[in-house]
C-alpha cells in the first residue's frame, strides 16, 4: 500500500541510465520528488528530458538504475504504476477522427474509470478546460490550444497522483498558456496532484514550479528552487540561471515533430 | 478486459464509418479485377470448358478485399505510432494483449464489412451464390480478417515508418494473393507451384469461400477451417508478443 503522508516520496530515481547503442541519452541520474510538488525538469534540446519521462512512464526500459513511482517499481509493476500517473506527451496523442468526448471515453475505458462515475468525471473535466460545448466535434477541428487542453483533461480523467507534462504549452498563444498553467496549479493545490513538467519557456517554469531540475548531456547538473538557482548563478531570472549553467552553445539533435511545432510557434509569434 | 477490447474495437469501426474515401478506395482494386478479369478473361475461361469466370473469381476477389483491408490495420498501427495515439494505449494500465486483441478484432470486423460490401457488388455484377453457404462463408471471411489483421499488426509492431511497411506489403501481400488460387484453379498446377499455393494461408480462405458460396472445393472445408484457425492463432500470438515489446 502507498503511504499517504504529505511528505511521501512520489518519484524516486536512482542512478538511472539509458543508452541507445553507443549513445548515452541519460547518464546515472538520481532525484526525488515529494507528493504535491510541482517540479520543472529543464534542459536544452536532446538533454534527456523526454527519455527520462519515457522511462518513468514505462514507455522505455532503462539500461540500468532504479525508479519508483508512488512506491512502485515500473519495471516490476508496470500496470499498477500506469494507473498512478497521467501524461501529456510532447507530441499530440489524440485520435483526430474521434470527438473530444470519444477520446475521453476511450481513455476512461483503458484506465478503468468506473462506468458509473465516468460520464460525470468527463463532464467535470471538459467543463473545467472549457471544452464541454465542443465535446461532439472531432479533435481534428480543434485549435492547438484546445487539443492541449483536451489532452490534459484526458490525462486527469483517472484521477492520477502524478501528472507528467512534457512541453505542454508548445506552440500555444500566451492566453492559452496562462489559462493552462492556472488550471494546472489549481489541480495541484486542490487535489494534491504531483506535477513533473518540462518546458522551454523559462518564465513559465519560474512562475509555476516550486523546484527545478536542470539536465544537460544526460546528467543532472543543478537542482533547487528558481530563487536558489538565481542566487547560485547570480542571475536575475531563471532563464539567466539556465544559460549560466548550460552555456549558450546551440545543441544539435534530430529534427522531430516537436521541433516543427516550435518552429511554427516562432513564426506565429513574429 | 472485454471493456478495453470493446472500446478499441469500436474505435476502429467509428474510424471506418467516418471515412467514405477509405470505403470506396478499398473496393476500387477488387472491382477493377472483377470487371477487367471477370469480363475480359471470361470468354477464354468458358471456351476451355471451365464455366463462368465471374463465378470462379468472385470468392477470390472477396478474399482479396478482406486481405487488403486487414493488412491496412498494420498501417493504422504505424500511423498511430507516428501521430501519437499509440502512446496513449501503451501507457494504459492494461495488458498489451487486450489492446492488440481490440485492434485485431476491430480491423477484422472492418475487413468483414468490406468483404460483405464487395459480395454485394459481385451480386450486382451478375454473380450467383449458394444462399445456404452464407453463414459458414461469414466464418471464413472473419477468419481471413483475423489472420491478416494479426499479420499486419505483427509487421506494424516492428516497423516505425510507412515506407518500410509498404515495401514489405508489396513483397508479401501481392504474392499471397496471386498464389492463393483466387485467379486460377489449384488443380493440375506444376509441383513447385502446388507447394507454394499450399503454403499460402489465403489459399485456404479462398477455397473455403469457394466451397461455401459456389459449392466447389479443393482442400475441403474442414481443412480450410483448421488451417485458417491454426495460422490465425499463431499470428495473433506473434503479433501480441511483438506488440508487447514496442518501445516508443
Amino acid at each position: 500500500m502507498s503511504d499517504q503522508s504529505p511528505n511521501q516520496c512520489m518519484i524516486r530515481v536512482e542512478n538511472l541510465t539509458k543508452m541507445f547503442g553507443a549513445f548515452t541519452a541519460v547518464r546515472d541520474i538520481s532525484f526525488e520528488i515529494q507528493r504535491a510538488e510541482i517540479v520543472a525538469f529543464l534542459g536544452p534540446n536532446g538533454a534527456g528530458k523526454t527519455t527520462t519521462i519515457k522511462m518513468l512512464t514505462t514507455l522505455l526500459r532503462p539500461t540500468s538504475g532504479r525508479m519508483q513511482l508512488d512506491g512502485l517499481d515500473p519495471a516490476l509493476q508496470p500496470n499498477e504504476v500506469r494507473s498512478r500517473f497521467g501524461i501529456v506527451f510532447q507530441d499530440p496523442s489524440l485520435d483526430d477522427e474521434l470527438t473530444a468526448q470519444e477520446n475521453m471515453e476511450i481513455h476512461g475505458a483503458l484506465f478503468k474509470v468506473p462506468r458509473h462515475t465516468r460520464a460525470a468525471r468527463i463532464e467535470k473535466l471538459l467543463r473545467l478546460f472549457e471544452l464541454w460545448d465542443r465535446r461532439r466535434e472531432p479533435a481534428k477541428r480543434f485549435s492547438g490550444g484546445m487539443r492541449r487542453r483536451l489532452e490534459i483533461a484526458r490525462g486527469l480523467l483517472h484521477t492520477p497522483r502524478i501528472l507528467f507534462l512534457d512541453e505542454p504549452t508548445l506552440g500555444l498563444d500566451p492566453q492559452t498558456r496562462n489559462q493552462l498553467w492556472t488550471q494546472v496549479r489549481k489541480l495541484n493545490e486542490e487535489e494534491g496532484v504531483t506535477i513533473f513538467l518540462t518546458t522551454h519557456y523559462m518564465e513559465e517554469a519560474e512562475r509555476v514550479a516550486q523546484r527545478v531540475l536542470i539536465i544537460d548531456g544526460g546528467r543532472i547538473i543543478a537542482q533547487g528552487s528558481p530563487r536558489e538557482l538565481n542566487e547560485r548563478t547570480g542571475a536575475q531570472t531563471l532563464e539567466g540561471a539556465f544559460l549560466a549553467l548550460t552555456g549558450t552553445t546551440i545543441r544539435e539533435e534530430e529534427f522531430s515533430s516537436a521541433d516543427r511545432m516550435r518552429q511554427m510557434a516562432r513564426v506565429w509569434r513574429r | 478486459m472485454l471493456n478495453v477490447i470493446y472500446i478499441l474495437w469500436l474505435r476502429q469501426l467509428k474510424r471506418y464509418m467516418r471515412s467514405r474515401a477509405r470505403v470506396i478506395s478499398s473496393l476500387a482494386q477488387p472491382l477493377l479485377y472483377l470487371l477487367g478479369m471477370g469480363y475480359g478473361l471470361g470468354p477464354v475461361f468458358q471456351k476451355a470448358g471451365m464455366g463462368s469466370y465471374l463465378q470462379f473469381i468472385a470468392p477470390g476477389l472477396i478474399a482479396m478485399t478482406i486481405l487488403f483491408t486487414s493488412v491496412f490495420s498494420g498501417i493504422e498501427l504505424i500511423m498511430d505510432r507516428q501521430f501519437g495515439f499509440l502512446k496513449e494505449t501503451l501507457v494504459a494500465p492494461v495488458p498489451r494483449l487486450w489492446i492488440i486483441l481490440g485492434r485485431i478484432l476491430g480491423g477484422a470486423t472492418v475487413a468483414l464489412l468490406q468483404g460483405l460490401l464487395f459480395l454485394l457488388v459481385c451480386l450486382i455484377a451478375g454473380y450467383r451464390w449458394q444462399a445456404l453457404g452464407t453463414l459458414p462463408a461469414f466464418l471464413i471471411m472473419a477468419e481471413i480478417g483475423i489472420l491478416f489483421c494479426a499479420l499486419g499488426s505483427a509487421i506494424g509492431s516492428v516497423l516505425s515508418d510507412m515506407q518500410g511497411f509498404q515495401l514489405i506489403m508489396g513483397f508479401l501481400v501481392m504474392p499471397l494473393f496471386f498464389l492463393s488460387g483466387a485467379m486460377f484453379p489449384l488443380s493440375n498446377l506444376p509441383k513447385p507451384l502446388t507447394l507454394l499455393t499450399s503454403l499460402d494461408p489465403l489459399s485456404y480462405g479462398v477455397d473455403g469461400l469457394r466451397h461455401c458460396l459456389n459449392g466447389v472445393a479443393h482442400f475441403g472445408l474442414a481443412t480450410d477451417l483448421l488451417v485458417l484457425s491454426l495460422v490465425a492463432a499463431a499470428l495473433v500470438a506473434l503479433s501480441s508478443y511483438l506488440f508487447s515489446r514496442i518501445q516508443v
